[in-house]
C-alpha cells in the first residue's frame, strides 16, 4: 500500500496485538507467550515502555498483595473488603479472580529483582494489610524487561487512535490502526487478536493546579482514556463509567497519603486540631445509614467527610507528620515514598519549606478521575473465569469484552477494584491466556476491510493538513475563527467537565439539568474536533489524545445523568438525588454505543455476590 | 516549569526525547539541544533527568505553587538512586534507595520454560503456578469451610 504520499501505511501482521505498555500490557506480553510460543506478540506503545504508563516514575508499595502464603489473607477477604470500599457494587468474580492468582505475580517480581522489605524471615512488610512496601524507583524497567524479553516485536512511540472490526462481523475484532509520532508513518496492525491496556484517563475534569502546572494532575497526564474511547467507538459494552475518581492527597504535590496514614499512622485534623473523621461520624450515618459504620470507612466517604470541612470553613486540613516521624528511618521512608512516585510532592515539600519532620503537610481532595484499577471500578464489561463467574459474568474466555477477541485488563476493565500495580499485571497475565485460548479455538485470518483502513488514514492525518490550509488565514498566532488547537479543546472538555459533570469547582455535585447541558456543550465540542488542526506531529498525538478524552468523558455524563442516586458520596453528588439508593441503584450502569447509528444504550445489570 | 535544559551540558543525544512518556522533551534544530517544548504537560515524573547522561536536565517546581531556591537532584546508578533535595532555606537533605537486586537484562522469555502440558490452556492456572503461588493450590469457588 506504499503509494508514495506521506503518512505511507506500514502493515503489521500479527496474533496477538496488545495496545498499551504499562503495567498490564506488559503482564499481557509475558503471559501470552508462556502459553503460545510460536505466536507474533507485538506490543504497541505510544511512548518508552521502561518509563511509560501511571508506573513512570516509579511506586513505593504494592497495593495488592493476598500474602496467601504466610496465611495474612484469603481471596474472600478481598472480595469482602472490595464490596464494602464500592459501596456494595463489584465484579466479584473478577476481584476474586485477581487476588488468588495476584501473589504470584508479585512473586515474579521479588525474583526479577524489585527490592520488596521483608523482615529477617523474609516475610514482606506490610504498609497496610493489602499493601507491601518496596523500593519502587525501577518497578516500571524491571517490568518492561520481562515483556521486552517475551514479546515478539515492540513499538514505541506509536500511538493507537481506533480499533478495526473484521470486514465481515463488526462484532469480531481485527486490529488497529495508529501513527507513529517519530516518523509519521501509518501503522496497520491486522491481528487475530487485540488485548487493550491503554490506562485510565486525567484531564477530563479541569484540574487544581494552573497554568504551567497544568501537567500536576494526581494521575498522569498521559493517561488520555484511550482505552475507554477504543472500546466505547468499536461498540463494546461499559459499566460503572459513573464511577470517577477523587483522592486525598497532599495539597499542591498531589503526593500519596497511604505510607502516612497506613506506615506511619499520622493523623488528619481540621485547622482547630479535631480528628473529623470521629467527629462528623454521627452526621454521616444520618446521611449514608449503615455505609458509615462500615470497616474500614469507604475510600469515598472519607473524601465526603474531608469535604464537608473543608465546605463549612474548617481548613486547612493538616496531616501531622511532625507527630509520627521520631527517627531517621521514618524520615526517610517518608521522603522515599514520594522520591520513589511522586517527585514532584518532595520538590513542592522542597520549594515551600517544609520539613516532615517538624511541620504538618496541608491535605486536599483531588479534580476527578477515570480508572479501573484503584478505589472505582470504570471500565469494559468483561467475561469473567470460568470456574468463579456466575453464568450471566460469563460469555465466552476470561476478561473478553462483548466484542469477540477484543480483551481488556488493567484500567481498561470495569467492576474490579483495588487492582493497582500488581493487579494490573496480572489481570494482564489473565486476559493474555484467555486471548491464546481464544486464538486455539479459532484459527485463521480475520479479514480486514481495506476502504476502512484508507478512510482512518485520511481522518487520522486531516488534523496536519487542515493546519497547512489555514495559517494563510491569520498573521501569526493560534487563533483562528475555523480552527482549533488541541490545548484549547483540552480546556473547553475540562471546562464543561468540572462546572456541569461535578468538577471541583462546582464541589463535586452535578443534576439532571447540568448534565443535559453538559451533554450538549461536549457534543459540540466533538463537532468542533473536526476543526482541529495540528502544526507537528506531537501536536497530531495530542489531537487524538483529546478525541479519546471526549468519548471518555461522554460516557461519564451519560452514566452520571442515568444513576438517579448518589451511591458514592466524596467522589460526586446528583443534588437532585442525594441519598444512596439500594433499592433501586444496588445495580451496575452499563451503556453500549452503536457505531452504526450513533445512538448510546444505557441499561442496568444486576450484582451477583459470588461468596 | 517542570524541566529545562543546561545548555553547558546537553550534547543533543536524545536519550530524553526517547524516554519521556508524555512526548515533550524535544531537540531544538536551532542549538542541536533538548528543551521541553511543553511545560504544562510535564509530570515532573524525573525520567528524563535519570536518563540524561549529561546530568544536563534539572526542575524547577511548578511556578503556580511552588516558591524558588529548591533543588530536587538524582543520581541512578545500576544498582541504586541517590537524590540530594535542597530546601528554599539552603538545608540539604540526602536520600538513597535500592533500585534493583539483580544484573539489568537477566530477565528470560518466559519461552524458556518447559513448554506448559496439553489441557492446561483451558484450566485456571497462570504460568508459573501453583508454584509461585507459595499455596498448595489454587484457590476457587464454592469455598470450603475453613477446618
Ligand atoms: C501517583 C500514583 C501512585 C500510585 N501508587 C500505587 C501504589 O503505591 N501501589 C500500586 O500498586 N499502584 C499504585 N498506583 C496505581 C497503578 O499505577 C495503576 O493501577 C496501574 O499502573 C494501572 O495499570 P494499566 O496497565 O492499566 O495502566 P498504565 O500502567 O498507565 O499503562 C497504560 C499504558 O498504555 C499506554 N497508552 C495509552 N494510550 C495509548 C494509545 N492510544 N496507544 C498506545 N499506547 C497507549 C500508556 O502510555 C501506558 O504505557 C499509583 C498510580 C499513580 C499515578
Ligand atoms: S538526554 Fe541530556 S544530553 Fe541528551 S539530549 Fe537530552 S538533555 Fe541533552
Ligand atoms: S519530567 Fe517526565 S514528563 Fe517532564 S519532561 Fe521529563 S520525562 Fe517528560
Amino acid at each position: 500500500m506504499d503509494d508514495g504520499l506521506p503518512n505511507a501505511p506500514r502493515i503489521v501482521d500479527c496474533d496477538v496485538l496488545i495496545v498499551g505498555g504499562g503495567f498490564a500490557g506488559c503482564g499481557a506480553a509475558f503471559e501470552a507467550r508462556y502459553w503460545g510460543r510460536d505466536l507474533k506478540i507485538v506490543l504497541v506503545e505510544k511512548a518508552a515502555i521502561e518509563r511509560s504508563g501511571a508506573v513512570a516514575q516509579g511506586l513505593s508499595a504494592i497495593n495488592c498483595y493476598m500474602g496467601m502464603r504466610w496465611g495474612e489473607n484469603r481471596p474472600e477477604d478481598f472480595v469482602r473488603y472490595v464490596r464494602n470500599d464500592l459501596m456494595g457494587l463489584s465484579r466479584e468474580d473478577l476481584v476474586f479472580d485477581i487476588a488468588r492468582h495476584v501473589d504470584s505475580s508479585v512473586h515474579l517480581f521479588e525474583e526479577w529483582g524489585l527490592p520488596i522489605f521483608t523482615d529477617p524471615s523474609g516475610k514482606y512488610i506490610r504498609e497496610g494489610r493489602w499493601q507491601v512496601m518496596i523500593h519502587g524507583e525501577s518497578y516500571k524497567p524491571i517490568i518492561a524487561e520481562a515483556a521486552r524479553a517475551a514479546a515478539s516485536q515492540v513499538d514505541e512511540h506509536v500511538i493507537i487512535t481506533h480499533l478495526l472490526p473484521s470486514a465481515d462481523d463488526p462484532r469480531r475484532i481485527a486490529g488497529a490502526v495508529g501513527f507513529s509520532v517519530r516518523d509519521g508513518s501509518y501503522r496497520v496492525y491486522r491481528a487475530r487478536v487485540v488485548i487493550v491496556a491503554a490506562g485510565g484517563a486525567s484531564h477530563l475534569f479541569r484540574p487544581r493546579s494552573a497554568g504551567e502546572g497544568w501537567g500536576r494532575t494526581w494521575y498522569p497526564p498521559w493517561s488520555t482514556g484511550s482505552a475507554y474511547a477504543l472500546l466505547i467507538r468499536v461498540g463494546a459494552e461499559m459499566t460503572q463509567m459513573e464511577n470517577r475518581l477523587v483522592v486525598t492527597r497532599f495539597k499542591d504535590g498531589y503526593g500519596p497519603v497511604g505510607a502516612f496514614f497506613l506506615y506511619l499512622k499520622a493523623v488528619a485534623t481540621n485547622a482547630a486540631g479535631e480528628n473529623y473523621e470521629v467527629t462528623r461520624r454521627a452526621e454521616l450515618r444520618e446521611r449514608v445509614g449503615a455505609y458509615a459504620d462500615a470497616k474500614p470507612l469507604p475510600t469515598c466517604l472519607r473524601n465526603d467527610l474531608m469535604l464537608r470541612e473543608i465546605q463549612e470553613g474548617r481548613g486547612p486540613i493538616l496531616i501531622h507528620t511532625e507527630r509520627v516521624i521520631d527517627t531517621p528511618e521514618k524520615e526517610n521512608a517518608a521522603w522515599g515514598a514520594f522520591l520513589n512516585m511522586t517527585v514532584g510532592q518532595a520538590v513542592t515539600w522542597a520549594a515551600q519549606g517544609i520539613d516532615p519532620k517538624t511541620d504538618p503537610s496541608e491535605l486536599i481532595l483531588s479534580e476527578p478521575y477515570l480508572l479501573g484499577s484503584h478505589a472505582v471500578c470504570a471500565g469494559a464489561w468483561a467475561s469473567g473465569p470460568d470456574d468463579v463467574a456466575p453464568p450471566e459474568y460469563r460469555w465466552g474466555y476470561n476478561r473478553m469484552t462483548t466484542i469477540a477477541g477484543l480483551f481488556g485488563a488493567g484500567d481498561t476493565i470495569g467492576g474490579s477494584a483495588h487492582k493497582f500495580s500488581s493487579g494490573s499485571f496480572t489481570e494482564g497475565r489473565l486476559a493474555a491466556k484467555g486471548a491464546v485460548r481464544f486464538l486455539a479455538d479459532h484459527p485463521g485470518p480475520v479479514p480486514v476491510a481495506v476502504e476502512e483502513v484508507e478512510r482512518l488514514r485520511t481522518e487520522i492525518f486531516a488534523p496536519l493538513v487542515r493546519f497547512v490550509e489555514d495559517r494563510p488565514k491569520i498573521t501569526r498566532g493560534a487563533v483562528s475563527p475555523g480552527l482549533l488547537f488541541p490545548d484549547q479543546g483540552l480546556h473547553r472538555l475540562e471546562k464543561i467537565m468540572d462546572e456541569y459533570g461535578g468538577g471541583v469547582s462546582a464541589n463535586y455535585a452535578t443534576n439532571d439539568a447540568l448534565l443535559e447541558r453538559g451533554l450538549r456543550q461536549l457534543l459540540r465540542l466533538r463537532e468542533d474536533l473536526r476543526a482541529i488542526g495540528a502544526g507537528d506531529l506531537h501536536q497530531l498525538g495530542r489531537a487524538w489524545e483529546l478525541d479519546h478524552r471526549t468519548w471518555t468523558a461522554e460516557a461519564v455524563l451519560r452514566h452520571t445523568r442515568f444513576r438517579t442516586e448518589t451511591r458514592w458520596p466524596g467522589y460526586y453528588y446528583r443534588s437532585d438525588h442525594p441519598k444512596v439508593d439500594d433499592a433501586h441503584w444496588r445495580c451496575f450502569v452499563n451503556s453500549v454505543y452503536d457505531p452504526a447509528s450513533g445512538e448510546w444504550r444505557l441499561f442496568t445489570k444486576p450484582v451477583r455476590a459470588v461468596l | 516549569m517542570p524541566t529545562y535544559v543546561l545548555p553547558e551540558k546537553c550534547k543533543g543525544c536524545m536519550q530524553c526525547v526517547d524516554i519521556c512518556p508524555s512526548d515533550i522533551m524535544h531537540i531544538d534544530p536551532a542549538q542541536g539541544r533538548a528543551y521541553n517544548v511543553e511545560p504544562a504537560m510535564c509530570w515532573e515524573c524525573f525520567a528524563c533527568v535519570k536518563a540524561c547522561p549529561e546530568g544536563a536536565i534539572e526542575v524547577r517546581g511548578y511556578a503556580d505553587f511552588a516558591p524558588l531556591g529548591h533543588r530536587v537532584v538524582p543520581n541512578r546508578t545500576p544498582e541504586r538512586i541517590y537524590w540530594t533535595v535542597r530546601m528554599r532555606d539552603g538545608t540539604v537533605k540526602e536520600f538513597s534507595f535500592p533500585t534493583r537486586r539483580r544484573k539489568w537484562g537477566s530477565t528470560a522469555s518466559p519461552a524458556t520454560e518447559p513448554p506448559p502440558a496439553a489441557g492446561a490452556l483451558a484450566g485456571p492456572l497462570l504460568s508459573f503456578e501453583p508454584d509461585y503461588l507459595a499455596v498448595d493450590e489454587l484457590p476457587t469457588l464454592p469455598l470450603t469451610p475453613v477446618s
